[in-house]
């Protein structure tokens, strides 16, 4: 039973729950005996909260025997990227200036989890402060993609996204900021889904890229992706780019598109985005998974967005500038690391050692990059005009919008890579965010859904919709589920 | 022309002329409270020098009359009415602190001690 437990949809197992089939503590201890016995070699978690999340099974089971009517996600497990506080548990960034932190209180999409009656299993790898495309950035070791333990599970998601491919979840918290959530979902053959930014709250994410963060759900279906959106997603007075607006229907968008029927959908090609930027073998099965969209009705059109080249450039001025803005905090005064503090050291000196000590080089990288775009003789034409290129190539978006119900393109470059491929030379890292940043500077919604292999190895199609049009993306990305089903990967044993 | 092509020729074409000195690299470092060491100055600056050229790639828009866009959110002066509500404990707030004092974060020496 238990084995089968692991597989079945988050979705699947909610309607269980409910019918009292089978009791959430069952599922709980399933999916943590899992963690158990696979996890050593995938190490997708950092941190396993067995007690709160069996206790917070129990505590479903005790609402439903009590006869009271509970969420459709009420009792499913979820993981959690560890960039996100939870009251009590350890939240570390994956890095060692947060070692063993405690927050003192729930970011918000943590706390609808809890009052959806999900089940928060533990807390996910990812690449330190959420800058990386591997994980391999991970101060505590990269996770490994269960599709072949020597290549990288994506990031810096990647041990959110490696979590439900290993049957260790069904659910899972991820980040986007230039693709965290989307690349992780495209390389391990899952679902994962950027929300409009402000449509999911950045209260107790800790912030890298105030403009850009966003929380947002990893799935391995389409639906179940939705159904957790539709729990994180919403108003909240606690973020200051929140956006005071109903949640668009995509729940209801994800089951319309499971009919498998596209008529009237207008599907844009960004010619820009057609050229030789992906393998050979990512382009072809994107190629094949638009000609299936077509078979279900939908139109494709050609739309040109000219600025988007110059996206990836902006990105890596913005997003570190901000960084370098919001590491700042990470002083040795009020939480985590401190080092150096023996009466012989400066204020600034005990600073500037724990920085050193606390932060792996791609933060430090960041930082000093953003420091350098921001400082005065620079400004103007770094973080300056990349926020002109940003106008930009939001217009180049609107007036896409106008011809095209939503637009695709392959969610990443390249396939998994092998470990080490690519960390000598960090820009070769950054060319994975190349055709997930767009989305992320525009604010708008932005799916990866599998679409096919290449070389054995899982391939995502991005489907991208305008601002606020979360649904317009559930609606195409669960029509190619139809015909498209969700990749299965080799056995762990 | 395509994606990898814009990339790959900008890195290459750049790569006799330095977009940023070891030196400076150094002097940001220190700006941003990073006490990195020689051996991290070496890597850092052949890597952000790759860096900093491709992204400088931003200089080739014609965007002059073109606003920035700090975020993509359309609100300003987001306000909310002033409700009194629970907050953390003065323990919650400190319950992270590498060091506390008397109910307040104890922070390494800032002045230096008279003689």
């Amino acid at each position: 039973m238990s084995s089968e437990l692991i597989r079945t949809s988050a979705a699947a197992i909610g309607a269980a729950i409910a019918a009292g089939e089978v009791s959430a503590v069952e599922v709980a201890r399933a999916h943590l005996d899992r963690i158990a016995a696979v996890d050593d070699r995938v190490h997708a978690f950092l941190h396993v909260d067995a007690e709160g999340a069996l206790a917070a099974a129990a505590e479903v089971d005790r609402r439903r025997a009590a006869g009271e009517t509970l969420g459709p996600l009420a009792g499913v497990p979820v993981a959690v990227k560890d960039v996100l506080a939870t009251k009590g548990v350890p939240t570390t960034c994956a890095s060692k200036i947060l070692e063993g932190w405690r927050p003192p209180y729930d970011a918000t999409v943590v706390r609808r989890l809890r009052e959806a009656g999900l089940v928060i299993l533990g807390k996910t790898n990812m690449d330190e402060f959420a800058m990386g495309s591997s994980t391999e950035y991970s101060a505590y070791g990269p996770t490994r993609n269960p599709w072949d333990l020597g290549r990288i599970p994506g990031g810096s998601g990647g041990g959110s996204a490696a979590s439900l491919v290993a049957y260790e979840a069904p659910l899972a918290i991820g980040t986007d900021t230039g693709g965290s959530i989307r690349q992780p979902g495209a390389v391990t053959g899952t679902v994962g889904a950027k929300p409009t930014y402000g449509g999911t709250s950045r209260y107790g994410l800790v912030a890298f890229s105030s403009s850009l963060d966003t929380p947002g759900p990893c799935a391995r279906t389409v639906e179940d992706a939705a159904l957790l959106h539709a729990v994180i997603a919403g108003y909240d007075p606690r973020d200051s780019t929140s956006i005071p607006a109903p949640v668009p229907p995509v729940v209801e968008a994800a089951r319309r598109g499971a009919t498998g029927d596209l008529t009237g959908v207008r599907i844009g090609m960004v010619r820009e985005f057609a050229g030789e930027g992906a393998e050979p073998g990512v382009s072809a099965a994107v190629r094949e998974g638009i000609e299936a969209l077509v078979k279900l009705g939908a139109e494709v059109v050609e739309v040109s967005c000219p600025h988007f080249v110059y996206a990836l450039p902006a990105y890596y001025l913005i997003a570190p500038s901000e960084a370098s803005s919001n590491l700042a905090r990470f002083d040795g005064v009020r939480y985590g690391l401190r080092v150096g503090d023996d009466g012989t050291h400066s204020l600034e000196e005990v600073m500037s050692l724990t920085r050193e000590a606390g932060f792996g080089p791609e933060v430090k990288r960041r930082i000093i990059l953003g420091t350098f775009a921001l400082s005065s003789g620079y400004y103007e034409a770094y973080y300056g005009q990349a926020q002109k290129v940003r106008t930009l190539i939001t217009r180049d978006f609107t007036a896409a919008f106008e011809q095209a119900d939503v637009l695709v393109a392959p969610t990443t470059p390249f396939v998994a890579f092998p470990f080490g491929s690519r960390t000598s030379d960090p820009y070769q890292m950054y060319l994975a965010d190349l055709f997930t940043i767009p989305s992320n500077l525009y604010g708008g919604p932005a799916i990866s859904v599998p679409c096919g292999l290449s070389e054995g190895l899982p391939v995502g199609l991005q489907v991208m919709a305008p601002t606020m049009a979360d649904d317009r993306m559930y609606r195409v990305a669960a029509a190619l589920e139809t015909v498209v089903p969700p990749p299965v990967p080799p056995a762990l044993g | 022309m395509g994606f990898c092509a814009l990339y790959l020729r900008d890195q290459t074409k750049g790569a006799a002329l330095a977009a940023i000195s070891r030196e400076e690299v150094a002097h940001l470092a220190h700006l941003s409270r990073l006490a990195v060491t020689e051996q991290e100055l070496d890597v850092f600056a052949g890597q952000l020098d790759v860096i900093i050229q491709a992204v400088a790639q931003v200089g080739q828009v014609a965007a002059a009359d073109i606003p920035p866009t700090s975020h993509s959110v359309p609100l300003t002066n987001v306000l909310r009415d002033d409700v009194e509500e629970p907050c953390l404990t003065q323990a919650e707030a400190l319950s992270g602190a590498p060091d506390a004092e008397d109910g307040r974060f104890r922070v390494p020496r800032i002045l230096e001690e008279e003689a």
